[in-house]
Order: C-alpha cells, then structure tokens, then sequence
C-alpha cells in the first residue's frame, strides 16, 4: 500500500487530471456532437455532406493520431502557445464528437416518421412536435448508448498520458523514474487498472439505473 | 423527403434552408481558410518540408512499419476472435463455476483501458521477471480487450435468438455442443457480422496505441521523421493520417460488402420479404432492441 500513501500527492493530480480530461472533454464532446449530429439529420444537403464527412474522417483515424495532430501539430503552426492538457482536451473532445453525432443521429432515426406525421395531423406547431412528441422518445433511446460513449470516453483519457499530460497512466513512468519513490511499475498501474473499474462500474450502474428510470412501459 | 423533423419545406422553409446552405459553406470554408492560412504562414508548404518524401527509402520504410502496423492487427484480430468465442460460450455455459469466473474476466477486461493494458504487458510485466516485446504487448493487449468486446456481442447475438431454434436442435438429438456449434453460434455470428467487423476496425485504430509503448509502427515512424530536416511533423502526420483513414474505410467497405453479400445468400429470399422472423434484420433490430434501441422506437 506504500505505493498509494507514499505518493497520495500524485495520485491526487493524476485522478484530478484523468477527470478534468474527461469532464471538460465530455462537455465540448456533447456540444460539438450535438451540433454535428443535428447537421447529419437536417434538411439541408450541404449540411449533411460535411457532417458525414467530419465523422467520417474523424471516426476512421485513430485517437493517437487525433492527440498527434492537436499536441504536436498545432505548435508547428506558429499559433498562440496552449498547454498539452489543454490540446489533448481539445483532441479528446473533437475524437468523441463524432461518437455522439453517431449516436443522436440514431436516437431520432429510432423514432417513427408516423409520430411526428400524427403530431402535425393533429395540428401541433414545429415547437410541440418537437418538444412533446419527438424529443422525449428519441431521449429515451439516446440515453444508454450515450453512456457507453462517455464511459469510452472515459477509458480514452489514458491515451492523454502518451502525450506528457497527468492523466493516471502517467503515474508509471513518474514513479519509476523517481528513486525516492516507493512502487513498481506493476503496483502503480494495477493500481491504475482498479481505478478505471472502479469509474467504470459506477457510470455502468448510472447507465442501468437511469435506463430503467426512462423505460417506456407499453 | 420528409423525416420526423422536418414536413416537405415550403417556400418559406426553402428560403430558410438556402441560407442555412450557404451559412454551412461559409463556416467550413472559413475553417478550411483559417487552416491553409496558417500552414503558408508557418510555411507547412514550403519543399523542406516536404522533401523527405522523395526518398525512396522513406516509403520502404513506411512500407515496413505499415506491415507492421497490419501484422499486429492481424494477429491481436484472429485471437481477440479466438477468446470471443471461448468467453462468449464459457458465459453461456450451464455450470455455475464455468460461467461466474468468465463474466467477471470479460467485464473486467471490457472496463480496463486497451493503454492501461499495454503498459502492465511492457512495463510492468519486467518487474516480475518476464521480458514482454512491444509487439506482443500490443497483440495481447488487443486480444483480451476485443475479445471480451467481442464475447459481449456474441453472447447477445445468441441469447436474441428464438427459444425455439435451441429447443428444435435438442428435440433433434443434438447435444449441448452441437445446439450451440451447429444451430446458435451460426446464427449470432450472421446476425452480430456488422458489429464483429466495427470492433475489428476498433482493433485496426487501437493498434496506434502501440506508438505510446514504442513499437514500431506507423504512428512511431512519424514521430521519428518529425526528427528531420525541416522537421515535417505535420507533413508526417497528414500522410500516415491518410493511410490509417484508408486501411478503415476499406475494412468499412468490406464489412458492407460481406453484409450484402450474406443477405443476397438467404437460401428462399421470398420468405425473408413475408416473414420478417426469418429476415436477419429482424434479429439483429432484436439484438440492438437489448439495448432499448430499437424498441423503444416502435409502438
């Protein structure tokens, strides 16, 4: 247990960088996804070509390649200085956006054209056709696959400490580089690898347990 | 065209979706701009930076870590097939102490990240004893993880199938072994072929996390040509980027030309048009219906 009390200072900063990466990636993820996704579903032809071509480029390359581009491209680019943390947020964010759109663009796909048919039948305006038929059932169906998409994301952070950021991986080689600090590599990143099943397992239990919150009963 | 969202536009919608058309163009072409502006700028354009890429040599090198890269995929691909078989029938199997200990190995390979993995694989692994290569860390990394994905995908392909297609196979005299080889593993592999094949593209983009533990791949290559005279990272990257987008999209293609493929092969393609239990859409709709996918769409 040495190599969790011994170092509490770094496990504290490694925690704190491996949710800073995740929180702030997932909100610029669920942002830009949500304008992508609503571009991969609106009426506008142009609109939709450069969504499908954003996620398809975008989910086609690989994320250490999306990280590549951000922390060590963007420097070539003789553009103001930013820090990796916040390159590799940037990275993670527009990796993960693609992952959404995916997922709300089948969300809607799952709601029948006849609901929204009826709805304006019935004399709804676009205003209430959206917000009291179609939004809430394509929620419902949105919701656990959007879970499995923040919890890779979670699972994604890792990859931030390939690139010199304090995410918990990082710890390793911190560590092991250190002559005053207890710890094997092996202790650190088991230590590492029960942490992320721990954040796992208690987004999965969020996951079920919102989805039976919102089950439709029919 | 018309779609939940929107009815057939009128002329006032029409007009509305011109200007969002040239809206649209105007913000990418602005970003577009904006890129290309600062790639002359910092002269991204200039020959120096382009100039390894006209030795031959570099591209038999790239040749080589491309070969590379595809060797692990192949490898990490085959077996993490392998283990999905193996968990996927362990967590169906009826014993207690066969099923219990392979759901916890799956759902805990499935929650421990593929990075996490290589790391314990190359540099924890030494600290015991046991010498691991770069390429064995990422083939077995891959296995274990893609292969508990792939086991979850599997077993939901199986348990989505009808009662009856089991109850038919003992009812015949099959044993265990040969309801689940010959009537339910068939099956679940046609109806889960779409999603076998997007792992596998998963497999094909993690083997880049190879970079972080220095094995020799493409994405390694291009940190190592960064090192050259004019330093073309950007260069290096935008190439290798290139070569990973196309290695996906043509395992894309060939997942939808093998989907096609399997359905244009339905023995009696009437029945699947009548019947749509017989359709392997209406399995697969009820194996993402576990989900609450697709269920939740129909009345």
């Amino acid at each position: 247990m040495d190599v969790i009390f011994e170092n509490l200072d770094l496990w504290r900063q490694g925690v704190g960088f491996t949710l800073l990466v995740f929180s702030v990636g997932g909100v610029i993820a669920l942002v830009l996804g949500t304008i992508v996704g609503a571009m991969r579903v609106s009426p506008v032809p142009i609109a939709r070509a450069v969504g499908t071509l954003y996620v398809n480029l975008i989910r086609n390359t690989p994320l250490t390649l999306v990280f590549f581009f951000f922390v060590f491209g963007y420097s070539a680019l003789a553009l103001p200085n930013l820090s990796n943390t916040v390159l590799g947020i940037m990275a993670i964010g527009v990796y993960t956006a693609t992952y959404v759109a995916e997922t709300l663009r089948a969300g809607i796909n799952t709601v029948p054209v006849g609901q929204a048919e009826a709805a304006r039948a019935i004399g709804l305006p676009f205003g209430q056709v959206m917000s009291l038929i179609v939004m809430p059932q394509a929620f419902r169906s949105v919701v656990p696959p959007l879970m499995s998409v923040i919890i890779a994301l979670l699972k994604n952070t890792t990859v931030a400490a390939g690139f010199g950021i304090y995410a918990l991986p990082l710890l390793q080689s911190t560590i092991s580089n250190s002559h005053t600090r207890p710890g094997t590599p092996m202790e650190v990143l088991l230590w590492v690898a029960a942490i992320f099943v721990a954040l796992v397992m208690l987004l999965t239990w969020l996951q079920r347990t919102l989805e039976n919150r919102w089950r439709i009963a029919r | 065209m018309t779609s939940v969202l929107y009815d057939v536009p009128g002329p006032r919608a029409n007009r509305r979706n011109s200007i969002l058309a040239v809206a649209t163009i105007a913000v990418v072409v602005a970003i577009v701009a904006f890129v290309l502006w600062r790639f002359a700028l910092s002269g991204q354009f200039e020959a120096s930076k382009w100039n390894v890429f006209t030795f031959t040599t570099v591209w038999v090198q790239i040749g080589s870590m491309l070969l590379n890269t595809l060797k692990a995929f192949a490898a990490a691909a085959v077996l993490s097939l392998a283990v999905g078989f193996i968990l996927a029938i362990g967590r169906l199997s009826d014993h207690k102490w066969v099923r219990i200990p392979v759901t916890v190995i799956t759902e805990a390979f499935r929650a421990i990240p593929v990075l996490v993995l290589m790391m314990i694989l190359y540099y924890g692994l030494p600290t015991l004893g046991i010498k691991m290569e770069p390429y064995w860390a990422v083939v077995l990394a891959l296995m274990v993880y893609n292969g508990s994905v792939l086991a979850e995908a599997l077993r939901a392909g199986v348990e989505s199938l009808p009662r009856g297609q089991r109850e038919a196979g003992f009812s015949i005299g099959l044993r265990k072994s040969g309801v689940m080889m010959l009537i339910l593993l068939p099956q679940a592999i046609r109806a889960m072929l779409p999603v076998i094949i997007a792992q596998l593209v998963v497999t094909m983009k993690d083997t880049a996390l190879g970079f972080i533990i220095t094995y020799h791949e493409l994405l390694y290559y291009a940190k190592l040509l960064s090192t050259q005279p004019g330093r073309p990272i950007l260069q290096a990257a935008l190439i290798i980027g290139g070569i990973y987008i196309i290695m996906c999209l043509l395992l894309s293609w060939f997942a939808n030309w093998l989907e096609k493929r399997t359905h244009r092969n339905l023995k009696n393609p009437h029945v699947a048009e009548r019947d749509p239990a017989a359709d392997d859409d209406a399995t697969l709709t009820s194996v993402i219906g576990t989900q609450d996918l697709d269920r939740l769409g129909k009345p």
